[in-house]
């Protein structure tokens, strides 16, 4: 019984079937449209944001951990010390969505009703600092630091094996904040995983409250009014950035291949590795004349599917479907939305071009290091 | 029968010239005295001396951007007590940490600070969650946020060069990881795209010995120089640039209207 359930969850952990679960499931939790509201309602995935919601997901995460501790295999990296921060972000993002989640519903309800936000107060009715604020934060100090010191005093730093530059553990993590950066490694060469979506990412979230220029839902927790925004922000932050830690941490193993939380972690597991670049299905596979040695002409229909995802989609979407939006926000913002958000969705689009078509790289210029 | 003008100990004190001179407004009770406790002092006074009501709720703002700035304190604290046995060596490094934990009475402090940083971490990104989701980025508070990104980039890189200075092999592999990242950064990197136009002839420029990973490390893979420049970055470095930021922060949160708010 407790053997199928571990080989159910190993089998679903898989990247390829909870990443495409996770992707499928993200737009009924966090419905961007009136279509996806609807089933969203009528299944009642909104109870998720109710108090018994709450509850399940809470034992449902403790359930996992729980059996985890119980198993072998799952023992291991789940009681390694530097792995305790990652299941406190599991536990406090859940609770944090949760309560958002909730907060915003609420207040849905009461803007609906043409009522004010929960939030709301009359501008003259203030409270003093002192003491109303001075207190909480430092009650709120004294239990946090109470937390850390409870923490170090029962769990030691951990200290491995002095630095040996011959000898290269396996596998071989960065710290794990930066697992999700890691994890796109199997996707994108490091020049595009290590360089260009990091600077991306930060770039992108500066450029958030300028490209967002809806008013609406400031300085209150709402849903609706914000509804786009919030899934797509959800979807990086809670899918793309947080899900592939935790696959980074847990799911990954020696050679960076993929174990299911109860496997054991063998060194010696083969993973046929048959990628093939998009170059080569063309020219070998599709026409069968061998590669051309001019390296843009090898490479030119990568090129022009590259144009065509960055440079021409956008004009397309301009004109038909985005067309209201365009005008709202016009060209310069639309440009960078578009880039960032065309950026970040390359991501999965590349990962179920791996896990579909087996493709390496769309552009692979290896002589320039130009791999994309 | 008590005497009616029989001071308690704590109003003598709040008159006495000592105290007097130290907190001006004497002790607190008024609502003037009150209102005085924040403004005359220089730490509490980056609070405006009335909120909102709502401003005050955990439930509002989960006091994750308080936290994280606690913990940055805390970190600045153990960390000076961390500096006085740590030598950033390849001779010392390892066994100092050891020492410290062996050695020295009550020592949690090389935990404190570790799990510490790894705590920050989770503030950091639980208050940009709480931002995000009650929509506080939006304008006038556009530009905190994106000080708040700045801040959340460097407490990663924060963390990120403390994990080498232990000098074990969890610390140097995974130090190894990160910094490859920068060989193939564009141009700058010598395996990245780009890297062999930046020549003079045949003469490149950015090769192995001058790239970007080359100057983050003082070297070609991760050695002693590297351990000095982690060590400076992430004692001195980086914590420089932090503290600036949070001054930036704290300021515009005041100068963008105190907490967001519903209108
Ligand atoms: C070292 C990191 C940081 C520290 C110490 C810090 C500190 C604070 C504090 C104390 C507040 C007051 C309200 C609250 O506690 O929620 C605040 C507000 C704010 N923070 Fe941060 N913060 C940090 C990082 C960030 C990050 C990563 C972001 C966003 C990406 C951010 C964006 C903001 C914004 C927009 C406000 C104004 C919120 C409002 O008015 O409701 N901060 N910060």
């Amino acid at each position: 019984m407790l053997q199928t359930f571990k080989d159910i969850i190993d089998i679903l952990s898989a990247p390829t079937v909870s990443f495409t679960l996770l992707t499928i499931a993200f737009p009924f939790v966090f419905p961007p449209t009136d279509w996806f509201e609807k089933i969203h309602r009528k299944f009642g995935i909104c109870r998720l944001w109710t108090k018994p919601g709450f509850y399940g997901g809470m034992i449902a995460i403790t359930f996992f951990f729980v059996v985890g501790y119980f198993d072998p295999n799952f023992n291991i990296t789940l009681t390694k010390a530097d792995n305790f921060p990652i299941i406190l972000m599991i536990y406090s993002m859940f609770i944090a969505i949760w309560w958002s989640m909730y907060q915003a519903y609420q207040n849905d309800d009461r803007l609906e009703n043409g009522l004010k936000p929960m939030e709301y107060n009359d501008p003259d009715d203030k409270v003093l600092v002192w003491p109303d604020l001075v207190y909480i934060e430092f009650i709120a100090l004294i239990l946090f630091m109470v937390f850390l010191i409870v923490w170090s005093i029962l769990v030691a730093a951990p200290l491995e094996e002095p630095a040996n530059p011959a000898a290269t553990p396996n596998p071989s993590k960065a710290p794990w904040y930066f697992l999700g950066l890691q994890e796109m490694l199997v996707y994108f060469d490091p020049w595009i995983a290590g360089i260009i979506f990091p600077i991306f990412i930060i770039i992108g979230m500066m450029a958030i409250p300028y490209m967002d220029i809806n008013k609406k839902g400031d300085g209150y927790y709402s849903f609706k009014e914000r509804r786009i925004g919030m899934f797509i922000f959800m979807y990086g932050w809670v899918v793309l950035w947080l899900f592939l830690i935790v696959i980074g941490t847990f799911f990954r193993g020696p050679n960076w291949n993929f174990f299911g939380p109860f496997e054991y972690w063998d060194a010696h597991k083969v993973v046929p590795l048959n990628n093939v670049n998009l170059s080569e299905y063309i020219w070998v596979k599709m026409l069968g004349t061998g590669m051309p040695t001019n390296i843009l002409l090898r490479e030119i229909i990568g090129f022009i599917v590259l144009i065509g995802y960055m440079g021409i989609l956008p004009i397309i979407l301009a004109k038909s479907w985005l067309k209201n939006y365009f005008q709202e926000i016009g060209p310069v913002r639309y440009t960078f939305l578009m880039l960032f958000g065309l950026s970040m969705l390359s991501l999965p689009i590349k990962m179920y071009m791996r896990w579909l078509f087996n493709l390496k790289y769309i552009i692979a210029i290896p002589e320039w290091f130009f791999n994309i | 029968m008590e005497n009616k003008n029989k001071k308690s100990f704590l109003e003598r004190m709040g008159e006495s010239q000592v105290w007097k001179s130290i907190i001006r407004s004497g002790v607190p009770r008024s609502r003037r005295q009150r209102m005085q406790a924040i403004l005359g002092s220089v730490f509490l006074h980056l609070h405006p001396a009335r909120i909102p009501k709502h401003a005050v709720k955990i439930g509002y703002t989960w006091c994750m951007g308080g936290l994280s700035f606690f913990l940055f304190i805390v970190l600045t604290i153990t960390g000076i007590l961390l500096m006085f046995y740590y030598r950033p060596t390849v001779e010392y490094a390892y066994t100092d940490i050891i020492d410290m934990t062996e050695q020295v009475p009550l020592g949690i402090m090389r935990e404190l600070h570790r799990w510490g940083a790894h705590a920050m971490v989770l503030t950091v990104w639980l208050h940009m969650l709480r931002v995000f989701m009650t929509g506080s980025y939006k304008p006038p508070r556009e530009f905190n946020w994106g000080v708040g990104v700045l801040l959340m980039t460097l407490t990663l890189f924060l963390s990120f060069t403390g994990y080498l200075l232990p000098w074990d092999q969890l610390a140097i592999w995974a130090i190894t990881v990160g910094t490859n990242m920068a060989r193939a950064h564009p141009f700058i990197g010598h395996e990245g795209p780009g890297a062999s136009l930046l020549a003079i002839g045949d003469i490149n420029l950015v090769h192995a010995g001058s790239d970007v990973r080359f100057a983050l490390l003082g070297g070609r893979f991760v050695g002693e120089a590297s351990l000095l420049r982690f060590y400076v970055l992430h004692c001195i470095g980086v914590p420089f640039i932090v503290m600036i930021l949070m001054a930036v922060h704290f300021w515009r949160i005041r100068k963008d209207g105190g907490i967001s708010g519903p209108l």
